[in-house]
């Protein structure tokens, strides 16, 4: 199970998965942004590898989350940056895990109250399917099916690793 | 009196016996017949009677006497009436209440003193002593026809809890009152002092930005009383203290011969300024609860003496006056049905004896208004059974009387009244 | 004897330990008083965004019940609950119902017959957002807006954040509170949130009519000398003077007030050099503060403005997020209980 999830393997193929679509939408300069926590550790590695000069953004999501009328609001809540206008600009939104789509939904319900992007792309290190919202990621690290008692989660930031925890039976 | 049937003789076995003369006996038996006690002891125990109540358990008491009760009739009725209140009254163990001349109209007349009377006579379950207003509509301005107001039965006169603004008139009062031998009683509160204010101005009003009454108001008022009541020679009753330093000046004006009485609330002896911490309403009191040095001087003076009577002082209101932002409340609590279980909570602390309780209850008001309780051969039957163990616990379904704001809500208090006979006859039998 | 829970706690707070109502500082504990400032942090930042919105309250309705009227505040309510894309009902009850005989419980049935999930109230008398809160159905979220002189812990809460951004913390922190101590629910309210940050000394500075009894309770020291007050001092918080308080023999005159109390250059020279100037506005210029002062580089006057939009969204959505997951909790338990 250990070598399937090989941390720097899969960001290899998230970097050239990114590299490809980047290449095949003609885009030259895209901001990036990473989703708080896992994924503002990987746009931290994903900025060095692509060599983007502009700083990347850090989403926290907490005021979008579709489940404050259940659970209230997160007291942990920091601020969201973005150093750039997001207006017209071509975005590579990246989180580490994706699974019911709808920390997505609510990242990009955010992204556009900054401004209207010229085109969303999102990058995701794990997909663990169990979809409830028609998004998908444009690249995927790795496609993962967990059986009911198997959580993943990203550690890091130094060093960066992938964690599979086996939870009470 | 209307409420029971009168039991033509009664005898009651077993328990404690109070006679309100000294201390507690063991009680073989007591005889009661044709609203009198006929014989106590074993003379009793081997008369034959068509009725008995085995009081085992329990203690048997002179009834208790309330120096400061409102009936809230004549009145709109949406807070109580006679009926009602008297038979709270005879739930709390009381068989002689005064009625506060606070009602509406006042009593500052013959016409409503003799209304009162009426109404008690035909739907009261307890004596009803009335209080007559010393000033003409308790305005502190004009006296009060006080010949009239004696004749027609009132057992003194007071200001209820309006204070007199004017030392002029107050001394005129006190004068006037004393020309017919008549108590006066007041609740002493300097007005200008006590402004606006509804707490104690002390921490909790301080912390929870409530307008404050100082102990001041009432001490400068108790020293201006006790001054003009010595220079005028009248007899003063001062009403529900509420500080130490007031129990002071009283024990200082009795030692210097002073004709000079004084009562306490109950809940002036079992709560402090924290009680209103969350704005509880119900504590909304006058005078204020103030701090627990001060609860415990008044506990204190009960216990030696100093202070003569506890008083319910008991201000039955409908919901809505209690139900508002605490500022916006009315003053009172409902507290005549507790105020005997409160009473024996300071008994089980420790802080009070039983004998000085039932004392401050009995013997000590009737002094002021010029009864004689006393279990004794030829007394007439006004008497108290409780069982100071037994519980109950306040509620809608358990109080008797139109408010329901009580001290303690939600538990169970110690000390439930059996039986309370009034002349003989039940005013309140248990049949729980 | 004590006849209830006299602390504000089991009204103010889930069993979770989440806010569900506002209506004090008594009993908030430093790590709530913490979260509520770093949840404002937040919000300031998405109050720097194109579009100024979140989501949160999407739905919901919030009604402004002022029975104290008050433009500035209710205003800054208003656009804070609009921020959180509720829709917001304005009342100012001062001219209406209730001076036409009707009791504050009548108008409370008749607004929850609005189905409104939050009430933002302000009122002239102590406690009433307490009576509010205990007297509404289960749901509806209060947040006091300013009870009569017993607290107003939005606008001492946006004070904390303006120090916590100029100071970094409280920690070591000596700040005094100058002027109206006795009318003021607001210093009542500063004293306490400073006390429980760990500010280290709260002095008080009035004179002895301008005090309530036994100040010293709330937690802070009495400096009637404004020059011994304003030694070694981080935070210099002005209080409004009413004109009314020359009647009833509290102060002789306004000028008298300010040669003794106001703020001027040379009595905060006497402050530490960094020493912020802060008021709950708005401002007599000459009768607490001079104007060199409020313009002054120390005040810090102006950003209090940004500061209590935030503050006030995040107590809300902190407030209205305690109720719903309550809410859901007990649909929860009730289910279970059915199955």
């Amino acid at each position: 199970m250990t070598a399937l999830l090989d941390i720097n393997q899969l960001l290899d193929g998230l970097e050239a998965g990114l590299r490809r679509i980047l290449e095949q939408r003609g885009v030259d300069t895209p901001a990036l942004i990473g989703i708080r926590t896992g994924g503002v550790w990987l746009a931290d590695v994903m900025s060095k590898r692509l060599g983007l000069a502009e700083p990347y953004g850090e989403l926290d999501i907490s005021f979008y989350r579709d489940d404050f009328s259940r659970i209230g609001l997160n007291p942990k809540v920091t601020p969201s940056s973005l150093p750039f206008d997001t207006e017209g600009r071509d975005i590579i939104l990246i989180d580490d895990v994706i699974m019911s789509g709808r920390t997505i939904r609510a990242a990009m319900n955010e992204i556009f109250d900054y401004g209207r992007p010229a085109s969303i792309i999102l990058a995701t290190l794990i997909d663990l399917g169990a979809r409830e919202l028609p998004i998908q990621p444009d690249v995927t690290g790795r496609v993962l099916t967990l059986d009911a008692h198997q959580r993943v989660k990203l550690r890091g930031p130094e060093p960066l690793h992938i964690e599979l925890q086996e939870t009470g039976q | 009196m209307s409420l029971g049937q009168p039991y033509g003789s009664l005898k009651i076995t077993g328990g404690t016996l109070f006679d309100g003369m000294g201390e507690a006996s063991s009680n073989p038996g007591l005889l009661i017949q044709d609203g009198k006690v006929a014989a106590l002891g074993a003379s009793a125990l081997s008369a034959s009677a068509e009725q008995s109540f085995d009081a085992s358990g329990c203690v048997i008491a002179p009834g208790f006497i309330d120096l400061c009760c409102n009936l809230r009739e004549p009145g709109n009725g949406q807070k109580g009436n006679i009926a009602t209140e008297t038979r709270a009254a005879a739930h709390g163990g009381f068989t002689t209440v005064c009625a506060s001349p606070e009602t509406s109209p006042v009593n500052d007349s013959s016409a409503v003193t003799h209304l009162i009377r009426d109404g008690a006579d035909s739907r009261g379950a307890v004596r009803v002593l009335p209080v007559g207003a010393i000033t003409r509509g308790l305005d502190g301005e004009l006296l009060s026809d006080l010949a009239g107001l004696k004749n027609a039965g009132c057992v003194a006169v007071g200001n209820g809890s309006r204070g007199i603004r004017n030392a002029r008139i107050l001394r005129r009062c006190m004068a006037y009152a004393q020309t017919f031998g008549l108590t006066v009683m007041f609740s002493p509160e300097n007005q200008a002092l006590a402004a606006d204010g509804y707490a104690h101005d002390g921490q909790v009003a301080t912390r929870l930005g409530l307008l404050g009454i100082p102990e001041v108001a009432e001490t400068a008022a108790v020293m201006e009383m006790l001054l003009l009541a010595e220079e005028t020679g009248v007899k003063l009753h001062l009403s529900q203290l509420s500080s130490a330093r007031s129990v002071e000046m009283l024990a200082d004006a009795k030692r210097r011969g002073i004709q000079v009485t004084a009562d306490v609330a109950m809940h002036q002896l079992c709560f402090t300024e924290d009680a209103l911490a969350g704005f509880d309403s119900r504590f909304h009191v006058r005078p204020p609860l103030r701090s627990e040095a001060d609860r415990k001087a008044l506990v204190a003076a009960v216990q030696n003496g100093v202070i003569d009577a506890i008083v319910s002082q008991h201000h039955p209101h409908d919901s809505a006056a209690k139900q508002a932002p605490l500022p916006a409340t009315e003053p009172g609590l409902s507290s005549i049905e507790s105020l005997l279980s409160l009473g024996l909570e300071l008994v089980d602390r420790g802080e009070l004896g039983l004998a000085q309780l039932l004392a401050a209850l009995t013997t000590g008001p009737a002094a002021v208004v010029g009864l004689s309780p006393g279990l004794v051969a030829g007394a007439v039957a006004d008497v108290c059974v409780f069982d100071p163990t037994a519980h109950w616990r306040p509620s809608a379904k358990t109080l008797l009387s139109s408010g329901h704001h009580v001290p303690v809500s939600g538990r169970d208090l110690s000390g439930r009244v059996r039986l309370t006979l009034v002349n003989g006859h039940p005013a309140w039998a248990d049949a729980g | 004897m004590t006849a209830n829970d006299p602390s504000p706690n089991h009204l103010q707070l889930t069993r979770e330990g989440q806010l569900r109502h506002f209506l004090t500082l008594d009993g908030l504990n430093r790590e709530l008083l913490t979260d509520i400032l770093d949840t404002a942090d937040s919000f300031i930042e998405v109050g720097e965004r194109s579009i100024k919105k979140v989501p949160l309250l999407r739905g919901r309705t919030v009604v402004n019940l002022f029975f104290e009227s008050s433009t500035r505040t209710r205003s800054t309510f208003e656009l804070a609950a609009k921020r959180l894309s509720a829709d917001v009902l304005n009342l100012d009850i001062s001219t209406s119902a209730t001076s036409k005989g009707e009791s504050l419980s009548d108008t409370l049935l008749n607004l929850e017959a609005m189905a409104s999930d939050m009430f933002v109230v302000r009122h002239s008398q102590s406690g009433a957002p307490h009576f509010i809160a205990e007297s509404v159905t289960p749901g509806v979220a209060i947040i006091n807006a300013g009870d009569g002189r017993h607290a107003h812990p939005t606008q001492a809460m946006l004070d904390m954040l303006t120090i916590r951004q100029h100071k970094g913390g409280f920690t070591g922190l000596k700040v005094a509170i100058v002027g109206d101590i006795l009318h003021s629910r607001v210093a009542r309210s500063q004293i306490r949130a400073l006390n429980e940050l760990g500010a280290e000394e709260v002095r008080v500075i009035a004179p002895g009519t301008l005090l309530p009894r036994d100040v010293e309770s709330l937690g802070c020291k009495v400096e009637y000398d404004m020059a011994r007050g304003m030694k070694d001092l981080d935070v210099v918080i002005m209080l409004r003077l009413q004109n009314e308080r020359m009647e009833g023999a509290l102060l002789p005159s306004e000028r008298e007030f300010y040669r003794l109390y106001g703020l001027n250059q040379a009595k905060l020279a006497l402050a530490k050099p960094d020493c912020i100037v802060m008021h709950p506005g708005p401002i007599n210029r000459g009768v607490e503060i001079e104007s060199a002062v409020a313009d002054g580089p120390q005040s810090v006057i102006l950003n209090q403005v940004t500061n209590g939009i935030a503050i006030r969204m995040a107590v809300m959505s902190m407030a209205m997020g305690g109720q719903m997951a309550e809410r859901q909790q007990k649909q929860m338990n009730s289910e279970g209980a059915r199955s």
